[in-house]
């Protein structure tokens, strides 16, 4: 699947941490991040705009987070709900690299 | 049957900017290689230099067990729950990074390099209370011994992190033979080699910063082949189960 830009959803409860996450994606050309700090907010990001990965970040427990992917992949199968790990730099590259390899998606732009 | 997986130290990931020197063992940052993501549990093996007077302003991390392990010289840690520390070598430093903490860490020499190893391990349990902890490794007793540095008990030797993972670390004498028994059935062993040169289980030789993950295997028989060769072996769980 070939998209102009990756946008990228990020849930968590701890807003100076995601805060990171969010400069982080946005540092790479067209990456972009919307960062929520409830369910319900989440949703309706996801409803306005088709995010093809959310990343569950800090202080969203493990049943919240499935809660919420059940929620997501009704309304589009093919989104990828996963964990982000770690907080800051390390890993997030790794995580979306993966997912971008594993669903086959580019970035025309990049 | 015993499964293997060999990470040559040439073979990992590498950057260089200048201040900050990387070998990576597992994928991490601009390294990406999808068949070096983790094992187990285990999910960052880094081998860093930084440069004297630099190192990593303030940062997030979360659901993470970081452990650090210097190798020379030492590095000051702040962090927003309250702790300045310094680990030096011959200690260790552990943070449960659970539901989030900042830090940085520098260099503690303004003009001398400082080395250390870092892991990260995933953890069992979410989101907890971040706890910092930091302990005085023994010369004398990780001599032709492997010692304890972490476990998962509050009460084992060394210190303790949120995952069934079991650290030991030694330095041996040459020819002498030693093993490593797993402490739990279906965990898998990551030798690293620090310094030096072992024999594994009288086949496979690992030279200075190569790693060898080893599964299906009760116990692992190691010789050291040069003498003062330093090892480190990391136990974790090969499934991961986070609550």
């Amino acid at each position: 699947m070939d998209i102009p830009t990756l946008n990228i959803l990020a849930i968590g409860r701890d807003s100076a941490i995601l805060e990171v996450v969010q400069r982080l994606i946005n540092s790479h050309e067209h990456w972009v991040a919307t960062i929520v700090t409830t369910d319900k907010a989440a949703i309706a990001a996801f409803t306005q705009q088709r995010h093809p990965i959310v990343f569950v970040c800090a202080g969203v427990t493990a049943e919240e987070e499935q809660a919420l992917k059940e929620r997501l992949l009704r309304l589009d199968p093919s989104v990828t709900v996963i964990r982000h790990f770690g907080g800051g730099s390390g890993l997030l590259e790794n995580e979306v690299r993966a997912i971008l390899d594993h669903k086959d998606i580019h970035i025309i732009n990049a | 049957m015993p499964n293997t997986i060999l990470h040559k130290a040439a073979t990992r990931g590498h950057a260089d900017h200048g201040w900050l020197e990387s070998f990576q063992s597992f994928s991490f940052a601009d390294y990406y290689n999808p068949e070096r993501v983790q094992f187990g549990a285990l999910r960052v093996l880094n081998d860093d230099r930084v440069d004297g007077g630099k190192g990593f302003g303030s940062h997030p991390h979360d659901n993470m067990e970081i452990i650090s392990i210097p190798l020379e010289g030492g590095l000051v840690h702040q962090d927003n729950l309250g702790n300045t520390k310094v680990v030096s070598k011959g200690e260790i430093q552990v943070m449960s990074t659970g539901k989030g903490v900042f830090h940085s860490e520098y260099n503690n020499s303004p003009d001398q390099p400082a080395k250390f190893l870092q892991i990260w391990v995933f953890p069992n349990r979410l989101n907890v209370t971040p706890r910092y902890d930091q302990i005085l490794r023994d010369p004398v007793r990780e001599h032709n011994h492997l010692q304890q540095l972490i476990s998962p008990s509050q009460q084992g030797e060394g210190t303790w992190i949120y995952q069934d993972a079991w650290f030991h670390i030694g330095h041996f004498d040459k020819d002498k033979h030693f093993s490593y028994d797993p402490k739990e059935k279906g965990n898998g062993v990551y030798l690293f080699v620090i310094s030096g040169s072992f024999l594994v289980d009288g086949t496979q030789t690992l030279e200075a910063r190569d790693g060898l993950g080893i599964t299906g295997e009760a116990a692992i028989n190691l010789t050291a082949t040069t003498d003062g060769s330093e090892l480190l072996v990391i136990e974790v769980p090969m499934n991961l189960k986070i609550q």
